[in-house]
């Protein structure tokens, strides 16, 4: 095991220097994932080939061990706050370059809930998976919701609720979707406490979330099938 | 001077019986979703009184003030940051008024629950200013009348020191639950054996401690069964779910059944639990089941993991961080700095 000061990033060859990125993400290490940034960038790598192959793999490590009870909130937490240095950095690299896009989601906890936990932590995760994200708080109706979609063009609308009484708003704001005939235009997934498969088959959301780890992967998997159908 | 009415029950009482759930039973008189149920001390105070006496008359021989949310930094969201004192106050006053008319020694639990707000350094809620916005409330609800102030649904220990920091300086003696409602750990990643071992060294310590609310039945007892791995010999709180939230016909209700939580409650009996009770979910008709199964049916032997398994249903998750830690999933590290 190497000590603190034994590790100089500028040393390491780009593989080693990835691999201690991803070891530096999973601890929260904020100061060094911006300095590994900004060397992969002096030496010429893309912008977009640093965001997935060290930040975002970085993560997907950080979301398995918290989807698996390895690690909690506290840790996720601070390694979402080490993506986001690295992010300060790419993101107007990545703009500047043309790099593709991950996908967009709007997200916000619904109408007489307040809780934003579980939310925020979805929206640091996604964010760490290169997506970007529009949160629209805490306390939103349908309205809030709609004019969001309008605005933002998002791919992906999330729904968060703490509580047994407000998670039934979901059906609101699905139902009012359909009305106004924009329902397949995006993937909607549904998540909070109270909540499950079974809910979300229920109200016709695309899917129930357990966990940031989870609306993560089924984020990403909803993307691939939508470019797959672009494509065909 | 005199011991407080919870220490001198405790004394003579082989278990005591807590209430149910706060929530979902104002959510039954018609507290409308989003609606801070706190107002309700002074906008409806007869439902206060309905939900306190209920309780009692089911059996209940502690029930908790409707004032759960009632901190500063979860009012504020409703711009009512202002109304502590006034909200907690009567919500105790209230409970006071309730006990004094049972005809029988009832606590009055003033509930504390979370402020919402994550600590440093992930977040930004300090330790000083977590214990000012609980001792305006602990205090409130002292001058209301409560016996003890009721920290419950705590997901950080740092939140719960400063809780218990608060009570302290109030001048009241405290009792403190933490909520285990992810993978068996709390949402912070604590697990039940530390918890227990943190409580101990508690400059000053609750009169019991425990877990509420997570998911179901079954987990709480797990969870209690990690707090005795440490040999505790401090009292301990169980109050559990009523099962788990289903979603019916644009309702939702929990699946556990009076007769769940009558096994439940003898279960954590025989566990060695003093305070048994219920959390969301849990209805006077839970409550009166549980009563009649503590008093009619006869200890048995201390239940096992698998025992509770058998009788309360499966587990939210395959472990949950305490004893034989050999079959949990790890991370093997390549370079770790530090």
């Amino acid at each position: 095991m190497a000590d603190d000061d034994e590790i100089i990033l500028s040393d390491l060859s780009d593989d080693e220097l990835v691999l201690q990125m991803h070891d530096d993400l999973y601890d929260g290490l904020k100061e060094e994932i911006e300095e590994g940034v900004n060397i992969l960038i002096a030496r010429k790598w893309t912008p977009y080939d640093v965001l997935t192959k060290a930040l975002v793999a970085g993560m997907t490590i950080v979301g398995a061990d918290f989807r698996d009870g390895i690690l909690f909130v506290p840790e996720v937490l601070l390694a979402a706050n080490a993506m986001k240095g690295g992010m300060a950095i790419l993101k107007p690299l990545l703009i500047a370059t043309g790099a593709p896009r991950m996908g967009k989601m709007v997200i916000g906890t619904v109408k007489g809930d307040i809780h934003d936990i579980g939310k925020n932590l979805v929206g640091m995760m996604m964010e760490g998976a290169g997506f970007e994200v529009k949160d629209l708080g805490i306390n939103n109706s349908v309205e809030k919701y709609l004019e969001a979609m309008e605005a933002e063009k998002p791919d992906i609308l999330g729904m968060s609720a703490l509580l047994t009484t407000t998670m039934p708003y979901m059906k609101v704001v699905i139902d009012t979707m359909k009305e106004k005939g924009m329902r397949d235009d995006y993937i909607v997934l549904v998540g909070g406490a109270p909540l499950n498969e079974e809910f979300s088959k229920a109200i016709g959301a695309d899917a129930y979330c357990r966990d940031a780890a989870v609306a993560v992967e089924t984020a990403k998997a909803y993307m691939l099938r939508k470019h797959n159908r672009a494509t065909a | 001077m005199a011991q407080d009415l919870l220490s001198r029950l405790m004394a003579t009482q082989d278990w005591l019986l807590a209430d149910g759930a706060t929530g979902t039973n104002l959510f039954n008189m018609g507290l409308s979703s989003g609606e801070p149920p706190e107002f309700w001390n002074i906008e409806q105070p007869d439902n206060i009184r309905s939900l306190y006496r209920n309780a009692v008359q089911a059996g209940s021989d502690l029930f908790l003030t409707n004032s759960f949310g009632g901190n500063a930094a979860r009012l504020k969201l409703h711009n009512a940051q202002g109304r502590v004192g006034e909200l907690n106050r009567v919500a105790a006053s209230l409970g006071r008024e309730i006990a004094d008319a049972a005809g029988r020694p009832v606590v009055v639990a003033g509930s504390i629950g979370p402020t919402g707000e994550i600590f440093e350094p992930m977040g930004t809620m300090t330790h000083a200013l977590a214990v000012e916005i609980f001792q305006e409330q602990a205090e409130a609800l002292k001058a209301g009348g409560a016996d003890v102030l009721w920290i419950e649904t705590m997901s950080a220990f740092e939140e719960y020191a400063a809780a218990a920091e608060a009570a302290t300086r109030a001048g009241l003696p405290w009792c403190g639950t933490m909520s285990f409602d992810t993978a068996g750990h709390t949402m912070m990643g604590l697990t039940s054996t530390k918890m227990a071992a943190l409580v101990e060294k508690m400059a000053h310590p609750p009169l019991a401690f425990g877990a509420n609310c997570g998911v179901g039945a079954s987990d709480l007892m797990r969870t209690v069964l990690g707090f005795e791995m440490t040999n505790t010999s401090r009292p301990i709180i169980a109050k559990g779910n009523a099962g788990i939230p289903k979603y019916h016909d644009g309702h939702i209700h929990y699946d556990g059944t009076p007769e769940l939580m009558a096994d439940y409650a003898v279960l954590a009996r025989d566990a060695g639990v003093k305070i048994i009770g219920g959390c969301c979910g849990t209805m006077p008709d839970h409550l009166k089941a549980m009563r009649h199964a503590l008093e009619t049916r006869p200890k048995g032997p201390k239940p096992s993991v698998a025992d509770i398994q058998a009788k309360l249903g499966a587990f939210s998750s395959a472990n949950d961080g305490t004893g034989d830690t050999s079959g949990q999933p790890t991370r093997e590290r390549r370079n770790k700095r530090g």
